[in-house]
């Protein structure tokens, strides 16, 4: 792993594809001073008070030196089930794309626990990681510039579902009525990085 | 207590501090844009900088009437300012007595003037925080006319009025908004402006503005090239500054690389295809595909906060005394 400087306020961790989610759940499972931990892709950024940034530097090379602890199983309650309706505008061209067919493409969204990887884009969206590998296709050529909220999509090998109404260009296979953000909830986030999505198919 | 909004001016927003520990789930910062500029305005007026909300005014043109008597400070990009027919000192406070309209013009230099009210704005909190986030919609609606604006309480005061202000403060103004402070807001820039801001900058130096490693500073083919002068855009707003100017080149090795997407930070400047970088300011999206090159000191992302579409700015890499930059990896 190797610790990448990012100004005054913030380091960046990179570490090999799929340590992401043991490193994540580490650091905040530990005593450093931190006042942030984002995981992206391959990379977990730390944030901290600029005059903290050189006893952070020092404390996380140690941190880090030590061995991980493997990331941790699905925890009681940490499972949230999405009722999707797979209708989505972008099903055939998927069904295309991976070689299987339509009712292959949901039984493989479906048929494996996803995990909630990290956030972004916007408030309350999610990168899924861990599905199906057959689901790996990638981003529309043309982002279309309004997606409906609760659309559930797939690129590069993530699946998400859009929290509101935005532009987007992930290939979207289905729709659920699930709240994904609602700043009024705590959390407010229904999918938090660490916890893991089930899909299930319903009819509306 | 509460201020009524007779006119909003381009884009006034409520700001505080922002909000923490949220970006795992896609909350930006967000927060005041000159975050000096709001913490002077709160100590002005005796609230908690890290507490209470201002008005984050946007090219000035903000009017507001007080309904009860009410202690107020205007901080950051100068802007002329009366109160009914009186004119009132800029960087310290004043007593708004009630009815009384308090009117900003135009900014001469700098993009946003800071409204700070003793007690602070009291909206209600949205995650932590009354800060406005242009990206995601959190928090506070813009400022429109008519709407009402409520006042929170403040500590039990003196009867001698509103707070003196220590002879050591009455110079604190001109030294922490520096003259070279100016920014951005795209839809709301009228055209003349962006012009006259240009011309106005064919006299003075531009701003400097210290860089300091991002974690892909190795993709730049020559770090040096970034350490020029820049324009700002007018594309640019509370998510990011876009800056114009050198196209900046990939180093060989990344030409054409896939850099998944990483975690961002404000003041962050992102390297996307078109070689011209975009400086993140405080809405930034919470992760990014493109290389961030470089990230700009606190204070400089402070100074870019009032910088106007088409002024100038310099980047220029810190120098690595100081001892935060030295404990950089």
């Amino acid at each position: 792993m190797r610790i990448l400087p990012c100004g005054q306020t913030a380091l960046l961790v990179e570490c090999a594809p799929g340590q992401v989610a043991s490193l994540h759940a580490a650091l905040v499972a530990s005593t450093l001073p931190l006042a942030d931990v984002v995981p992206a892709a391959r990379t977990v950024l730390v944030r901290c008070e600029p005059s903290r940034l050189r006893s952070l530097r020092e404390q996380l090379g140690a941190f880090l030196a030590a061995p991980l602890p493997p990331a941790p199983a699905p925890a009681p309650g940490t499972t949230v089930t999405v009722g999707v309706r797979y209708d989505g505008p972008d099903l055939d061209r998927v069904a295309v794309l991976t070689g299987l067919d339509a009712a292959d493409v949901v039984a493989a969204h479906t048929g494996r626990p996803w995990r909630v990887a990290f956030g972004g884009f916007t408030p309350g969206f999610a990168y899924l990681d861990g599905g199906d590998g057959r689901l790996a296709v990638p981003r529309r050529d043309t982002p279309r510039t309004e997606v409906p909220a609760g659309s559930v999509g797939l690129a590069d090998g993530y699946s998400g579902i859009y929290p509101r109404s935005s532009p987007g260009g992930w290939q979207l296979i289905g729709r659920t009525t699930a709240a994904l953000w609602d700043a009024d909830r705590e959390p407010p986030a229904l999918l938090r990085p660490g916890w893991w999505v089930r899909f299930v198919a319903v009819d509306r | 207590m509460s201020l009524e909004v007779v006119r909003p001016g381009p884009l006034s927003l409520v700001e505080d501090t922002g909000r923490t520990g949220l970006a795992a789930i896609g909350v930006s910062p967000s927060g005041a844009a000159d975050r000096t500029a709001l913490a002077h305005g709160a100590t002005l007026v005796g609230n908690d900088p890290a507490l209470h909300a201002a008005i984050e005014i946007t090219l000035g043109g903000l009017s507001v009437r007080a309904t009860a008597p009410a202690t107020v400070a205007l901080t950051g990009a100068e802007c002329p300012v009366t109160v009914d027919d009186r004119v009132v000192v800029w960087g310290l406070p004043f007593l708004l007595a009630a009815g009384e309209l308090l009117t900003l013009g135009l900014p001469r230099k700098g993009l946003r003037s800071y409204l700070s009210v003793a007690g602070g704005i009291d909206l209600p909190t949205v995650l932590g925080s009354r800060s406005t986030d242009v990206l995601s919609g959190l928090g506070p609606p813009r400022l429109i006319a008519g709407m009402v604006l409520p006042i929170g309480s403040t500590a039990p005061e003196p009867d001698e009025g509103p707070p003196t202000v220590p002879e050591e403060l009455r110079e604190v103004h001109p030294q922490t908004v520096p003259e070279e402070l100016r920014e951005v807001h795209p839809q709301t820039v009228p055209e003349e402006l962006v012009s006259a801001a240009s011309e106005r900058h064919e006299g003075p130096p531009p701003p400097t503005l210290e860089l300091l490693p991002g974690p892909r500073t190795d993709w730049l083919a020559d770090a040096g090239a970034l350490a020029t002068t820049w324009t700002v855009s007018p594309d640019s707003n509370r998510v990011g500054v876009r800056l114009t100017g050198t196209v900046l080149h990939r180093s060989p090795s990344r030409v054409g690389a896939e850099l998944p997407s990483e975690p961002l930070v404000r003041g962050a400047v992102q390297l996307p295809p078109s070689g011209q970088p975009v400086v993140f300011g405080p809405d930034h999206p919470t992760t990014g595909g493109y290389p961030v090159v470089a990230v700009l000191t606190e204070a400089a992302s402070d100074r870019l906060a009032q910088c106007r579409p088409g002024e100038l700015v310099q980047l220029q890499w810190a120098a690595l005394r100081d001892a935060t930059v030295a404990a950089l990896p």
